[in-house]
């Protein structure tokens, strides 16, 4: 793109070619009003108020493209005429209840009525009757809505549920007077709002994955959170700026923590907020925010005990669950009384990236999210990406929806939400085991076969073969025929029959017989017929390649091969590849600690097993702090080290604390943020310097990156083939959490509460007799429990899953590293 | 009124002020001894119980009889707060928009909401401490719903703050209500007067 000076209002700002004017305006410090606009979602033109005149004609600010040497003036006597106009037509029948609502004065509507100093009106319809509906987690008040379509708007090209539309909303016709009378953008606005109202696309209620994210972009008080109703008005929150602490995205959030009541004067989080415009939560960071680990006191005698375990000890197990401080610590406690740390899927991470590295030459990957937002032809290998990582899941879906992009899906289980997210995307089910498969495909359709090692690609060359197949083709035909027409004969005056030669063409079937190339991969990937045509069709235009994959490579029996597999993609094909790391910090864990394969005879648990447990659930021999009680950073997927902040205070000890007991001195956990390993690409920098916000533009000023080194290679770059009989066919189940649950954590919100079991489709229910609530033993090589079956309308096939937040549930027992596991399933 | 004998320190004959004859105290342990046995015996107390009876027969008391006769106050005035209730439907005027929490400059309002159950906003708990409490009426002032006012109890004695400012104490209860002994306010924070004229209409067609 190319750096171009337009003026807005005589000002010259830049800006790059194609850019919206609305956006360069933002961008650079222009305020133009705009209520319907979401960036990175399509303009939706819903509400007209971002009205500009462009080079003399007027023009809307959030869909027409920044040209060279334009000249924009936001203001002219038509322009605020139009803009008043539309602000009395939101004004009108608007109930007077801004004291109760829940907005409390974060409106736009007020705002934008009291900035164009709307104080009196000149319109009126009769109203319509519009009851208030519970979507369960989400409450929406027609009488309140604008019709700003926002909500519509995040779901399908941000979230990818399209779950919400618009139906008729059965009022009166406007007063055709007005049409004389009023300015022509707010009639024809009015005249789209007096037909419209949102509803969910389920009927009643909604089905999708319940992120939320339609009641944060909601300017007015219409979708809000019934948790949150009427608890508190929004001016009396401290807003704490955060990292969300589920997933490895590191979402930007805010807690808003308030005292608890008149009686308790402890601070509570009543609810977490984001900036809608550059990032979006799931529904476990919006509501999964009360995990904290309250009423805890310090009790020396625990305390005691836990100095008198570290002596004891000879291993550390902990969870990717914590900072990268903590993190530190246990490094420089396994430095100093030499402990074994264990974290099996950090380690796995790392060995994974480590062999990466062996050939790309790079300590990281390349890619981050961002890249996926901006690219139109997205991959994603080894994830069930809409619960590893949501917001993995919304970059896809918004490269599919906004860049016109095309993407493939490559994982055992079907999931119904990929497919909503777009036409252009094809879902490869293949078998467990079969990553490998997939990845070599990835070569196979997009490699540089010229560069490439050549035992892969004579590899790659046993899968092909020709084929002759018949196939029915539509050719144009040309066929002459003579007509008799009557012509008047001037000189006569009669009517003469004259022959005439007519060509005509016309669509013809024909058989014919062509050979083909048949790629044996799609076989053994469970292509949909005809993918090779369809994947033409997909690639056509198509400039930017990215590439996901995710936690099942990681525990892959072959991972070693897996990531040498995705290091020779990147290196020799266009893509750009992303790792989704397992847990919120498994990157950090994984750069920063020295992780150890097998533990020894006495271990301290942080956050899991162990003899002796630190747990910042509430569970364990001494209480720690949970992630929102903490001062940290995080390390995310985008390779970000993102610091979050303190929002509920806690009584008890901290790891700093143990840390000082046993002989280190710094006063602070963040003393340790500069003490990060600057090999691992690390900066030294004081905590209290990180920045936590997003510009205007758009910009992420937050924390900062990880530095990517480049590693020596040995220029070997061989792979090893892959086993098609090690395909695990029927029968078996997967580790994965369901939607909105990550950790114990989560499932410690009040609002996303609740017993994990065996999570099955309604084909898997029906193919084996079970139905929902049914208890059901699992048995599997490593050992069985008894679960209940919870049906889950968001996955198809015939592969359950076990979920890991339900600490009651030991799912993890059952698997031997690889997410996916021979089961069988009978009745309890 | 004059500023004049304030500002006129100028103390002499001729001015209105002139020194009392006071006598000396008694420094040494003997004179102590003597003014006891002098106001023991000369009956002092008695000149004073003269007094009262004097007055008292006289029937000409300017003082107001305290507590069981009160000053009327100006409506005006700022005392301790009161919540109201809706005439028609008894139903409480506070509505919880938080707004009198909000510009309470001493910060010493807090309420509790919730949803009850008919979906409306109900505050279940509603504070003044009134120890940090200025009076400066902006609680009232600001009150959409004439809900809060300043009522006319200033006497601010009790075994505990509290016992003025939670919200059982401040609500009219029902039956003083149903008695018509709620008080609507015509002081600070009520409508000004004429405010029909003064409020553009929103045209209703229909």
């Amino acid at each position: 793109m190319n750096e171009i000076t337009i003026t807005i209002d005589g000002k010259a700002v830049q800006t790059q070619e194609g850019e919206f004017i609305l956006n360069a305006a933002r961008a650079n410090g222009i305020f133009i009003p705009a209520i319907c606009y979401l960036t990175r979602c399509s303009p939706t033109l819903a509400c007209r108020i971002c009205l500009v005149e462009a080079d003399g004609k007027q023009v809307y600010a959030c869909n027409s493209k920044a040209k060279e040497g334009m000249n924009v003036v936001t203001s002219t006597s038509t322009i605020e005429q139009e803009k008043r106009a539309i602000m009395e037509v939101y004004d009108v029948n608007h109930p007077l209840e801004c004291g109760v609502c829940d907005q409390s004065g974060e409106c736009e509507l007020q705002n934008y009525t009291l900035e164009l100093a709307v104080d009196s009106q000149s319109y009126c319809i009769a109203d319509t009757f519009k009851p208030a509906q519970d979507w369960g987690l989400i409450k929406y008040d027609p009488a309140l809505c604008i019709m700003c379509e926002r909500c519509i708007t995040v779901c399908k090209d941000m979230i990818g549920d399209g779950a919400l539309s618009t139906v008729a909303r059965g009022s009166d016709a406007i007063d055709p007077a007005f049409k004389e009378s009023m300015p022509k953008d707010a009639y024809a606005m009015w005249n789209k709002l007096n037909k419209s109202l949102i509803a969910p696309n389920a009927g009643d209620t909604l089905d999708c994955t319940n992120c939320g994210e339609c009641t944060s972009v909601c300017p007015v008080g219409a979708l809000v959170s019934t948790d949150y109703q009427y608890s508190a008005n929004a001016w009396e929150h401290e807003q704490i700026p955060a990292t969300c602490t589920h997933c490895s995205a590191g979402c930007q959030i805010s807690y808003d923590i308030k005292h608890t009541s008149i009686a308790d004067p402890e601070d509570k989080i009543y609810r977490v907020k984001n900036e809608w415009n550059y990032v979006s939560l799931c529904g476990a960071g919006r509501y999964g925010y009360d995990f904290q680990n309250s009423n805890v006191t310090k009790d020396a005698g625990q305390f005691d005990a836990a100095i008198a375990a570290f002596k004891k000890a000879d291993t550390i197990r902990f969870t990717s669950t914590i900072t990268n401080e903590e993190a530190m610590i246990l490094q420089r406690l396994k430095e100093k009384f030499g402990y074994r740390l264990i974290n099996e899927e950090a380690r796995v991470f790392k060995a994974f990236l480590n062999a990466y590295s062996a050939i790309s030459g790079q300590s990281l990957y390349s890619g981050n999210l961002k890249e996926v937002h901006d690219s139109d032809f997205v991959v994603s290998i080894g994830s069930a990406l809409k619960t590893d990582n949501p917001n993995a899941r919304f970059a896809m879906n918004n490269a599919l929806s906004m860049n016109k992009g095309a993407g493939l899906y490559f994982h055992p289980i079907n999931d119904p939400v990929i497919n909503d997210m777009s036409k252009n995307v094809t879902q490869f089910n293949h078998a467990a085991m079969m990553e490998e498969a997939a990845l070599y495909l990835m070569l196979d359709l997009f490699g540089d076969k010229a560069a490439m090692p050549s035992d892969v690609v004579s590899y790659l060359a046993t899968f092909h073969s020709t084929k002759t197949v018949t196939i029915e083709e539509t050719v144009d035909e040309k066929v002459t025929e003579t007509v008799v027409k009557k012509v008047l004969n001037e000189e006569t005056g009669l009517e003469e029959d004259v022959n005439e030669e007519v060509t005509k063409t016309v669509k013809k079937k024909v058989s014919k017989e062509v050979e083909v190339d048949d790629n044996r991969l799609y076989d053994l990937l469970n292509a949909p017929a005809g993918f090779a045509d369809t994947l033409i069709k997909y690639l056509a235009k198509k400039e930017k390649f990215a590439l996901m994959v995710g936690p099942d490579l990681y525990s892959h029996p072959n991972a070693v091969n897996c990531a040498r597999l995705v290091a020779l993609i990147e290196k020799y094909t266009a893509f750009n590849v992303t790792m989704i790391p397992n847990l919120s910090n498994t990157l950090g864990a994984a750069l920063i600690c020295d992780l150890d394969a097998a533990g020894g005879s006495y271990t301290i648990g942080y956050n899991a097993a162990g003899n002796f447990t630190l747990s910042a659930l509430g569970n364990g021999d001494l209480d720690m702090p949970a992630l929102n009680q903490q001062e940290g950073t995080l390390t995310s997927i985008d390779k970000r080290v993102n610091p979050t902040n303190v929002a509920v205070g806690f009584g008890g000890y901290t790891l700093n604390d143990i840390a000082n007991a046993l002989g280190f001195n710094e006063a602070l956990t963040v003393n340790y943020t500069k003490q990060l390993p600057v090999s691992s690409g690390f900066k030294a920098v004081e905590f209290d310097t990180l920045p936590n916000y997003y510009t205007n533009a758009g910009e992420e000023v937050r924390g900062y990156l990880l530095a990517v080194s480049s590693v020596s290679v040995n220029g070997d770059e061989s792979v090893t083939r892959f086993n098609e009989s090690s395909a695990m066919g029927e029968g078996i189940v997967y580790l994965a959490n369901p939607v909105l649950h990550f950790t114990p954590f989560t499932a410690k919100a009040h609002q996303l509460k609740g017993t994990g079991g065996l999570y099955a489709s309604a084909a898997f229910m029906s193919a084996n007799g079970v139905k929902d609530g049914d208890r059901v033993r699992v048995k599997t090589a490593q050992g069985e429990i008894v679960v209940n079956v919870i049906a889950d309308g968001k996955i198809d096939g015939e592969i359950p899953y076990l979920p890991t937040f339900d600490t009651q549930i030991n799912s993890g027992a059952l698997f031997d590293g690889y997410r996916f596991a021979t089961v069988s399933i009978q009745k309890a | 009124m004059h500023v004049e004998p304030f500002t006129d320190r100028n103390v002499s004959e001729q001015s209105a002020y002139y020194y009392v004859d006071i006598e000396e105290y008694p420094v040494t342990g003997w004179d102590k001894f003597k003014q006891v046995v002098k106001r023991s015996l000369k009956g002092e107390l008695f000149i004073g119980l003269w007094i009262v009876m004097r007055e008292m027969i006289k029937f000409d008391i300017h003082t107001v009889k305290y507590p069981m006769e009160k000053l009327p106050i100006g409506p005006r005035y700022r005392a301790v707060h009161k919540l109201l209730r809706l005439w028609e439907s008894g139903f409480e005027r506070c509505i919880g928009c938080g707004l009198c929490e909000k510009i309470c400059i001493s910060d010493c309002i807090r309420m509790d909401t919730r949803i009850d159950e008919n979906s409306r906003k109900e505050v279940t708990e509603y504070s003044i401490n009134l120890g940090r409490c200025i009076f400066c009426g902006y609680c009232a002032e600001v009150c959409p719903e004439l809900a809060i006012v300043h009522g006319e109890r200033y006497e601010n004695a009790s075994q505990q703050r509290a016992h003025f400012v939670i919200k059982d104490d401040m609500l009219t209860p029902l039956d003083l209500l149903v008695s018509g002994q709620q008080k609507d306010y015509p002081g600070f924070g009520s409508i000004t007067p004429h405010e029909d004229e003064r409020v553009a209409k929103t045209p209703l067609a229909y």
